[in-house]
């Protein structure tokens, strides 16, 4: 056995050369029921681990570092501490990770979170979403300020450690990018649950409530919207209604216990919860109060949606409610007929999720899934359905129902109100195909 | 009883600074700054109030595209999507067709936002490295292009704010739940 780090090594007979794609291996899900008819899922399996694996050079996953894997770890002493240099890193055996968008510049492109991989509510910092406009600024804190001026009292500027002096809260909420789904309007495009709905990732942030900032500049009387500005090359400009600002915005600092990560905004990141995310202001570097919104490119040019009748919706800011089927998920294989736990998300940018259904039959029956976890406002909720499948085609779905009474509509409903051609702000009920064979797939019903 | 006012006492002591701190407002923390330090930045508005000094023309416009903006968005404003320049003109009219196409001439509703995103963080290649009167020039051009102003049109703070955008009334507030959603018929409209 070795001590030594290794950032490279030859993976065994044994090493993880599937060329599954993300959310393409159902066995992850079923080890249990793997354990039941492990014959049949032996024979599945077998195609996906045919690729080539002896003497082949192998590089760590991104976040993990590679060590040799012994044969018994109970006869040989295991690592030290501290050889990480006190920074640790995900298991080597441990792959997913977000897949970018085919766009024709990085620097204005997104990557989506494995949704059908992630465990829990909360989105691993690494594997939270990127939708950015101008690339990710490398930005010093110590000479990173927040500027907060117009309509207050005092025009000031805070710098990060006055920011952090202050009282925080720590709360959890979602972020969905509004063009999240945005391929679904007309026919079923994305192939798997990472590209159709990945542009949401549910985080635990730490801030200053923008209420408490607001007391050291003074609001003036006709305060009605606030600007808030990137330090990106995008300079990214958002209007924000200040009743939003001044009931549950967070200027967040904090990201799951640890500093925001660059691409989240590193180190100041506007946090609305609920909104779309274009409007959580990353890099944030200035608010600007003002009477009346700015009318930016994002919030005009860009972040509208468009109707059959030719008119655009602006402002559209809250996020609908939403669910998705994360397994079984598109590119997924069932092994054989038996039983399997549904598991998804839910979500609303209106409040708590309230209620979520889940029907086998692509629509005509309904009903209530398990809530794994106890609902948080603006915040994700995963859910699971028990289901025995009896080998016969079936179409899953879920729906969402927020308390205050919005249930997830339908793709007929949504398209009947907003066309095809809104681009933002799809949240229809997601169908997931299950042919005869076990193949999983996107399909509109 | 003494005690007791003790414990008053002590309890209003203790109150005392979340009773302070919950005045109107606090300036103990974060440092007041100028006029002269804001100036830095800048948001233009659609009454243009903040528009900065300086001017350009269609013609000064149409060199400064050619040489900074053509590469990504097209000689002739029609977009390179490899480049991922969109399209800047045309498509006036398709907003309610099958296939819209959203430009500055067809969508944008105020010409103070096309000053605003060419000043704030165009070119791509060199965001923010544009001077006003190469913003005004550049607006004019495109605008012209799209025939929304005159090309001998002269741009500056005082005529960019008057210019009236083809698609300036397109626009709804639509914050708020769909209430169209709710409809029982579903031949529904969107509201009005």
């Amino acid at each position: 056995m070795s001590l030594n780090r290794n950032t490279e090594a030859t993976a065994g007979p044994s090493g993880d050369d599937c060329p599954c794609k993300d959310g393409m291996k159902p066995h992850l899900e079923l080890d249990r029921r793997k354990l039941i008819f492990s014959a049949a899922a032996a024979t599945a399996a077998a195609p996906l681990a045919a690729a080539p694996a002896l003497a082949e050079k192998k590089t760590a996953p991104p976040g993990a570092v590679l060590y040799d894997v012994p044969d018994d770890p109970t006869k040989e002493m295991g690592r030290g501490v501290h050889e990480d240099n006190g920074y640790g890193t995900r298991s080597q055996f441990e792959t997913e990770v977000r897949v970018k968008a085919d766009r024709p510049l990085d620097a204005t492109s997104w990557t989506y979170t494995p949704l059908a991989a992630t465990i829990g509510n909360l989105t691993p910092s690494g594997l939270h979403f990127e939708r950015h406009h101008g690339g990710i600024p490398t930005i010093d804190p110590a000479r990173h300020e927040l500027y907060v001026h117009g309509l207050v009292d005092i025009a000031k500027k805070f710098t990060i450690a006055e920011i952090k002096s202050l009282p925080s809260v720590t709360r959890r909420c979602f972020i969905e990018c509004s063009g999240n789904t945005l391929d679904e309007w007309s026919k079923p495009t994305g192939k798997n649950v990472q590209v159709t709905h990945g542009l949401l990732s549910t985080t635990e942030w730490t801030g200053v409530p923008f209420a408490t900032l607001a007391r050291h500049v003074g609001l003036q009387e006709n305060a009605a919207w606030v600007l808030a500005e990137g330090a990106d090359a995008a300079v990214m400009t958002r209007s924000i209604p200040i009743g939003k600002l001044m009931s549950d915005a967070l200027i967040a600092y904090g990201q799951n216990g640890e500093a925001l990560r660059p691409e989240q905004g590193y180190p100041l990141r506007l946090i609305l919860p609920g909104f779309e995310g274009n409007t959580q202001i990353k890099w944030l570097r200035r608010l600007q109060v003002s009477d009346r919104p700015f009318m930016t490119h994002e919030e005009t040019a860009a972040y509208t949606d468009l109707l059959k009748d030719g008119r655009a919706k602006l402002f559209t800011l809250e996020m609908d409610a939403k669910s998705v089927i994360t397994f079984p998920s598109g590119e997924m294989m069932l092994p054989k007929p038996g039983h399997y736990l549904i598991k998804g998300f839910a979500w609303s940018g209106r409040g708590r999720v309230y209620a979520v259904d889940v029907s086998l039959d692509g629509g005509k029956t309904w009903a209530p899934a398990r809530l794994d976890n106890v609902p948080e406002p603006m915040s994700t909720v995963r859910f699971s359905y028990p289901w025995h499948w009896d080998g016969k085609p079936a179409i899953l779905q879920s729906r969402c129902i927020d308390e205050a009474g919005n249930v997830q509509p339908t793709r007929s409903e949504l398209i009947s109100v907003r066309g095809v051609n809104s681009v933002y702000h799809y949240n229809a009920i997601q169908s997931w195909a299950v042919a005869s064979d076990g193949s999983v797939s996107n399909v509109h019903v | 009883m003494s005690t007791f006012r003790g414990l008053c006492t002590a309890i209003l002591f203790c109150l005392w600074p979340a009773l302070s701190h919950a005045g109107n407002t606090d300036a103990s923390v974060g440092t007041p700054v100028s006029s002269e330090e804001l100036a830095k930045f800048f948001a233009i508005q659609p009454d243009g109030a903040t528009l900065p000094p300086g001017q350009g023309t269609a013609a000064a416009g149409r060199e400064i595209y050619a040489q900074r903006c053509a590469h990504c968005h097209g000689e002739h404003l029609e977009g390179i999507k490899e480049a991922g320049g969109p399209v800047l003109a045309g498509g006036r009219g398709s907003l309610a067709t099958d296939r819209p196409l959203k430009s500055v001439e067809s969508y944008w509703p105020h010409a103070s936002t096309l000053f605003d995103y060419i000043w704030r963080t165009m070119p791509f290649d060199q965001p923010g490295s544009l001077t006003p009167d190469e913003v005004y020039a550049l607006s004019a051009y495109i605008l012209s292009v799209g025939k929304i102003i005159d090309d001998k049109q002269v741009l500056d703070a005082k005529t960019l704010r008057k210019v009236v955008m083809p698609n300036a009334k397109g626009f709804f507030d639509g914050s708020g739940p769909e209430l169209d959603m709710y409809r029982i018929n579903q031949s529904a409209s969107p509201a009005k």
